[in-house]
């Protein structure tokens, strides 16, 4: 009997062939940002982009981020469907008011009268030793502004079925990829950064978390990288006899508190862990969730790891010590699992 | 060598007459505005209070800025705003009742409430405009881009206070048009003070259409407020934008009659400016033109002044007439669905 080999893409190459079928479908498409053209995009989002429908819709802008962002919001206003990127998400200061206050607003402010169907892609997380200014995630701060819908995949597959349903989406998005999980030949090879891809077009919702292992004991939350160090650290567990469930949220907002609720309903434990700084950040934000709504179905206080507050160092013991990993994981849900 | 006046013909007067008509427009809307606004807010000043409450930034003075350049506009062509917005609205032929409706805080309003007079949008005219200085430059830029990408001949023009032209986004936009070649045409309306600070104090170039040298691309100026200079300079700006000659920045040199907002105590000007101003008013002006030229009868600009006046204040009733949205549609329109 014959098996077809399933074709095995990276994370970048899968979010790239979202965007070239989404411009093949629909004209009014075209990607815009500091190279994205012949460079490919610095963390190959656009790869291949520009060699198949030219410098016309693949454009390559000067370091204006408020311009070019602004811009995008400006066209979306006139119908076309931009996909803009901002290098990385450390750079927002530049340009945080075009999103913050007009790209996040401008639906609400003309009682939907104007649509922005725009995407802001761009590269979030550390652990390569880029330093303070490069090595953010900061979901919260754009999950915190209503208007912004903000997606963050955790791994090829989903990279190109949200990166699809983002372009098709009436609203601005806010598309967040890790750069350890493009798959990059020049970073830490990672075997979740490359997986099967199917060739034909697909959407992933943009609203829906994934139970990505089923357990019984404890619910473990996670987004991009925490998702992999958790499936890891859950094995380990399970030697130990501890069922871990673990959540990969995929969206930031709106966040899907039904998969979250209905899965602490289920362990009765629940841990958090996000790769951003732990005050006010999405940590809190589900273990409000929880209390709110799952409070008496939780056997014991809810944990959470997090970036503590300090802005991330480069020196690799101190990034290491700073950024969650999987023995963390394990050990801290050790001790939730004996509270 | 012709001039730049020599060649250009002469301002139909058709043209002339709907430049009146809409400075003429503005100005009553503002004159009632000036009124309604201190509704509810007397004996004790409370910005909150009244039919229609928060800031409001007048453009009383400044018409000439955007009749002169509207005036070559079409509903395909593209205008963002800052926060003194009215007087665009009103040229580029924004809906007067849903406008007025949306000051007043009302579900028929332009964003059903959720705006108020700095966040006007009117996507049948192209229209917005936003609270933030200088930041719908870029989204001028956007539009200016889409009409290029779409084939198509539009323009896109984004009005800016002198004050904007200081902020980043003036740069990166201006720098990004050119580059690109794209149809943007940017319109500075110099009234001399960035709220409080005076433009002297704020750039050292004399007039801003000089920085037009930075970018590569043209600039040009108009003294005096005055709405035919202006239309002249922006004929060959939206026409060369048209034909994909690339942008254009003109600075024109106006006056702002009332504070920057209503409740403007105004201590950074001399008592004796604004009675100065007010002996230049651009309307005033055009319509002594108007008759000393026989371009237009007393009679015929009597009837224009009625008709504006009819128009204003239908708009006006409207918007009291209109209900308020209800308290629970706070939480609509966040998304599209």
């Amino acid at each position: 009997m014959e098996t077809a080999k399933k074709r095995i893409l990276t994370g970048n190459k899968a979010m790239a062939e979202a965007i070239a079928l989404e411009m093949e479908r629909d004209p009014k498409v075209f990607v815009l940002g500091e190279d994205i053209g012949n460079y490919g995009g610095i963390f190959g989002s656009t790869q291949g982009l520009i060699e198949k429908f030219g410098k016309e819709r693949v454009l390559d802008t000067p370091i204006s981020e408020t311009a070019f962002i602004g811009a995008a919001i400006g066209a979306a206003a006139e119908g076309m469907r931009p996909v803009v990127e901002l290098m990385f998400v450390d750079f927002f200061g530049v340009c945080m008011d075009q999103i913050y206050n007009h790209m996040a607003k401008i639906q609400y402010m003309s009682g939907g009268n104007v649509k922005l169907p725009m995407v802001l892609m761009t590269a979030v997380g550390g652990g390569y030793n880029d330093a303070a200014q490069h090595s953010q995630t900061l979901y919260a701060t754009f999950g915190h502004m209503p208007g912004l819908k903000v997606v963050a995949p955790s791994n090829p597959y989903d990279l190109k079925g949200m990166m699809t349903s983002a372009i098709q989406d009436d609203n601005p998005v806010v598309f967040m990829f890790h750069k350890s999980l493009q798959g990059l030949g020049w970073m830490e090879q990672l075997d979740v950064s490359a997986a099967h891809v199917p060739e034909e077009s697909y959407t992933v919702p943009l609203n829906k978390a994934k139970v990505v292992r089923e357990g019984k004991d404890v619910t473990i939350v996670g987004i991009q990288m925490t998702v992999h160090q958790a499936m890891v650290a859950a094995e380990r567990l399970a030697a130990d006899g501890i069922d871990a469930e673990v959540i990969d949220l995929r969206s930031i907002a709106p966040i899907d508190k039904e998969t979250i609720i209905d899965s602490v309903k289920k362990t009765h434990r629940l841990f958090i862990v996000d790769e951003d700084y732990k005050s006010y950040g999405m940590t809190a934000e589900i273990a409000a969730i929880a209390a709110e709504e799952a409070f008496y179905d939780l056997e014991a206080p809810i944990r959470r790891l997090a970036n503590p507050d300090v802005p991330i160092p480069y020196s690799r013991p101190l990034e290491q010590f700073v950024l969650p990993n999987a023995d963390k994981i394990y050990e801290q849900v050790k001790d939730l699992m004996n509270e | 060598m012709t001039t730049f006046e020599e060649k250009q013909p002469a301002v139909s007067v058709e043209k002339l007459k709907w430049m009146y008509e809409m400075m003429a427009k503005s100005r009553y809307f503002e004159d009632q505005m000036v009124e309604v606004y201190t509704e509810g807010k007397a004996p004790v000043f409370n910005i909150g209070a009244g039919p229609v409450p928060g800031e409001m930034h007048l453009s009383t003075g400044q018409e000439p800025a955007a009749v002169g350049i509207c005036v070559h506009l079409t509903k395909d062509d593209t205008v963002t705003a800052p926060h003194r917005p009215h007087h665009h609205a009103i040229a580029k032929g924004v809906d007067l009742k849903k406008m007025t409706a949306e000051m007043f805080g009302k579900e028929t309003g332009l964003g059903k409430g959720k705006g108020g007079h700095m966040h006007l949008f009117d996507p049948a005219v192209k229209f917005s405009c936003g609270g933030i200085v200088a930041a719908g430059i870029p989204h001028a830029l956007g539009a200016a881009m889409a009409a290029k990408m779409q084939g198509k001949d539009w323009v896109a023009v984004a009005f800016i206070g002198e004050g904007a032209a200081n902020a980043g986004a003036f740069h990166e936009s201006l720098n990004l048009a050119a580059v690109w070649n794209l149809p943007l045409i940017l319109v500075i309306e110099d009234n001399s003070y960035g709220i409080s600070v005076a433009k002297k104090a704020a750039t050292a170039v004399e007039t801003n259409d000089l920085r037009a040298a930075a970018y590569g691309i043209a600039g040009a100026h108009v003294k005096g407020n005055d709405p035919i200079a202006m239309y002249k300079v922006s004929e060959e700006a939206v026409s060369r934008a048209r034909n994909g000659q690339g942008p254009t920045i003109i600075e024109i040199e106006t006056y702002r009659f009332l504070g920057h907002f209503q409740g403007d105590p105004e201590l950074y000007r001399d008592k004796a400016e604004v009675p100065g101003l007010r002996e230049q008013d651009p309307i005033l002006k055009l319509r002594n033109s108007l008759v000393e030229a026989k371009g237009a009868t007393e009679k015929e600009l009597l009837k224009i002044e009625k008709r504006v006046k009819q128009e204003v204040d239908e708009a006006y009733q409207f918007a009291r007439d209109s209900n308020y949205p209800a308290p629970e549609a706070a939480l609509d329109d966040v998304f599209s669905s």
